[in-house]
């Protein structure tokens, strides 16, 4: 019996010990105090100090976009630390570049609060908050695009700009051990008050999107956060270019949503860019839009037809319909949303016609 | 008790039992951190430090607690926790105290808990019955040799990076390579001295 008894003690006795010693050290050494976080030179938080910059900041409800949860891998956290963030880390140097350096711009889950800060964030991440939604409908588009409805919660109002995106959490879920979250543009107009749209595209083996279309359901409870995003519309009178593949037309649809219930009288050219009509979608409301605003006019774009088929729109990836109906790029701006290889083909288009890079606005996923 | 002088065995930790190039231990931070050699230096001296002090509090721990109490079994157990607590509070009281050299080794502390180089050095100064400050002087030559051993490495991998390395060696596959053949240059250091 003591044969068992003892070494167990023993051991257990020596654990606690070493388990006491860290808990003091921990009370003791790494206690901070109190220390002062000034965010912009105006608005000061008196914190503990001790933990790092991106969970302190969270629990002070300042959101900080963050995918990996403050591991240091996602490099999403970046903020600038005027004064007291230390000596950059080795764990950090592979998300920064040359400009963040000389910037100060840290890694806020890798920068340790150990004295007061002063940081800079922009302004708009004090409009983000954490909502509890739930789901108000599903709607499919094409087989593999869902539009859903979500209800914010009553007292909740989510100020956006037409354009911008939240994250949604994906839960713990069979097939899946770990929560992420994942960006979705807004496809609803930020007057539509109570209520936020989102498109979400199925994508295979992904984590979230395997969520959405195969276990989420109408009633369900979904954490989301934001706005975020520095792609939204512009106020001007110049003549605007969308373009869009798949659920890149989500952020469009948030815009002339928006310009409609405005009655903005701006000229806009739509190009919405897919492979064959199965991948089409919300075409009458486009259609629709031709009529009510302005001076709107819907392109789609087909890359995957045969000369056979019964289509009379334009032919070609989206960009050859650019460079065809495009006159020239004076007094224009571009809003792109979709996939990498379509931005860019569509960035040069639009350059070579003399549209200036500065006015080509784009979200890339 | 085996009488050796403790310079004899500091020396021989270093060259002739090295702890990677002939008990191939710690080898996973030694293929890892070899990019590049102030960071193998840093990583090197963490762990020359992490050693001498771990050796000691386990050489206390083993003859006036495990001992006494016939629970020498419970080393292997024991050990492991009281090098990752030691490196807890190392981690701590750097950061808080010596900011310069918690930027400068602190970080890798991290690294240095599960290494098995630590562990194997406190497991074979019980095996090899060393006295105290023979364990000691053994302790810091590990360390030292395996400083050497990482940085000798990382100045390799500098020179390797800007040569063409066959597409499925690059990487950890060359560096283990490499580190085969240093071992072997190193069986020239075996007529000096012996312990086992």
């Amino acid at each position: 019996m003591s044969n068992i008894l003892i070494p167990t003690l023993v051991f257990s006795i020596m654990s606690a010990i070493f388990a006491l010693l860290l808990t003091i050290a921990d009370k003791t050494v790494n206690n901070y105090g109190e220390v002062k976080v000034t965010i912009n030179e105006d608005k000061e938080y008196v914190v503990k100090g001790g933990s790092s910059l991106l969970s302190t900041l969270i629990e002070e409800k300042v959101f900080i976009p963050s995918a990996c949860g403050g591991k240091g891998t996602c490099g999403y956290c970046k903020v600038k630390v005027k004064e007291g963030g230390g000596p950059v880390l080795a764990t950090e140097m592979t998300h920064l570049t040359k400009e963040d350096l000389e910037n100060n711009v840290r890694l806020s889950c890798q920068c340790k609060l150990k004295q007061d800060v002063k940081i800079e964030i922009p302004e708009d991440l004090f409009n983000v908050r954490e909502y509890y939604a739930v789901v108000e409908s599903i709607t499919d588009l094409t087989d593999v695009i869902k539009m859903l409805r979500f209800k914010l919660p009553e007292d909740a109002e989510m100020n956006f700009k037409p354009g911008q995106y939240v994250q949604l959490k994906a839960p713990i879920y069979e097939g899946n051990d770990e929560e992420v979250y994942r960006a979705y543009s807004i496809a609803s107009s930020p007057s539509m008050k109570g209520y936020i749209d989102l498109v979400i595209g199925y994508v295979p083996q992904g984590i979230a999107t395997t969520y959405v279309h195969r276990h989420l359901k109408v009633g369900d409870e979904v954490s989301l956060n934001g706005p975020y995003g520095d792609f939204y519309y512009h106020d001007n009178d110049r003549e605007m270019i969308m373009v869009a593949t798949g659920t890149g037309v989500a952020p469009i649809l948030s815009i002339l949503n928006y310009m409609k219930e405005h009655d903005i009288k701006r000229k806009a050219r739509f190009y919405f860019g897919a492979k064959t009509t199965k991948d089409l979608f919300m075409l009458d409301y486009f259609k629709e839009l031709e009529e009510t605003l302005y001076d709107f006019k819907f392109i789609p774009t087909l890359s995957r037809v045969s000369d056979d088929d019964d289509w009379d729109g334009e032919r070609g990836r989206v960009n050859k319909a650019i460079d065809k109906l495009l006159q020239d790029g004076e007094n224009k701006e571009a809003y792109l949303c979709g996939n990498a290889a379509m931005i860019e083909s569509v960035v040069k288009s639009l350059t070579a016609k003399g549209v200036p890079e500065e006015l080509i606005y784009y979200d890339k996923f | 008790m085996i009488e050796l002088n403790p310079l004899i065995i500091f020396i021989a930790a270093i060259f002739t039992n090295n702890m990677i190039f002939s008990n191939f231990l710690g080898m996973c931070s030694y293929i890892a951190v070899s990019k590049e050699i102030p960071t193998s230096l840093g990583l090197g001296q963490a762990v020359t430090f992490v050693l001498a002090c771990t050796s000691i509090i386990n050489y206390f721990i083993y003859y006036y607690i495990l001992v006494p109490l016939n629970l020498e079994f419970l080393r292997f157990i024991i050990f492991i926790i009281s090098i990752a607590a030691f490196v807890q509070l190392l981690e701590m009281i750097l950061e808080r105290y010596i900011p310069n050299l918690y930027y400068a080794l602190g970080i890798f502390l991290p690294l240095i808990t599960v290494n098995c180089a630590i562990l194997g050095v406190s497991l074979f100064m019980i095996i090899r019955n060393y006295t105290f400050f023979q364990s000691f002087a053994f302790s810091v030559g590990s360390g030292l040799g395996w400083t050497l051993a990482i940085v000798a490495l990382a100045g390799i991998r500098q020179k390797i990076k800007i040569n063409s390395v066959p597409k499925g060696l690059q990487g950890p596959g060359i560096a283990l390579i490499t580190t085969g053949l240093m071992a072997l240059a190193f069986i020239g250091f075996s007529g000096i001295v012996q312990i086992q």
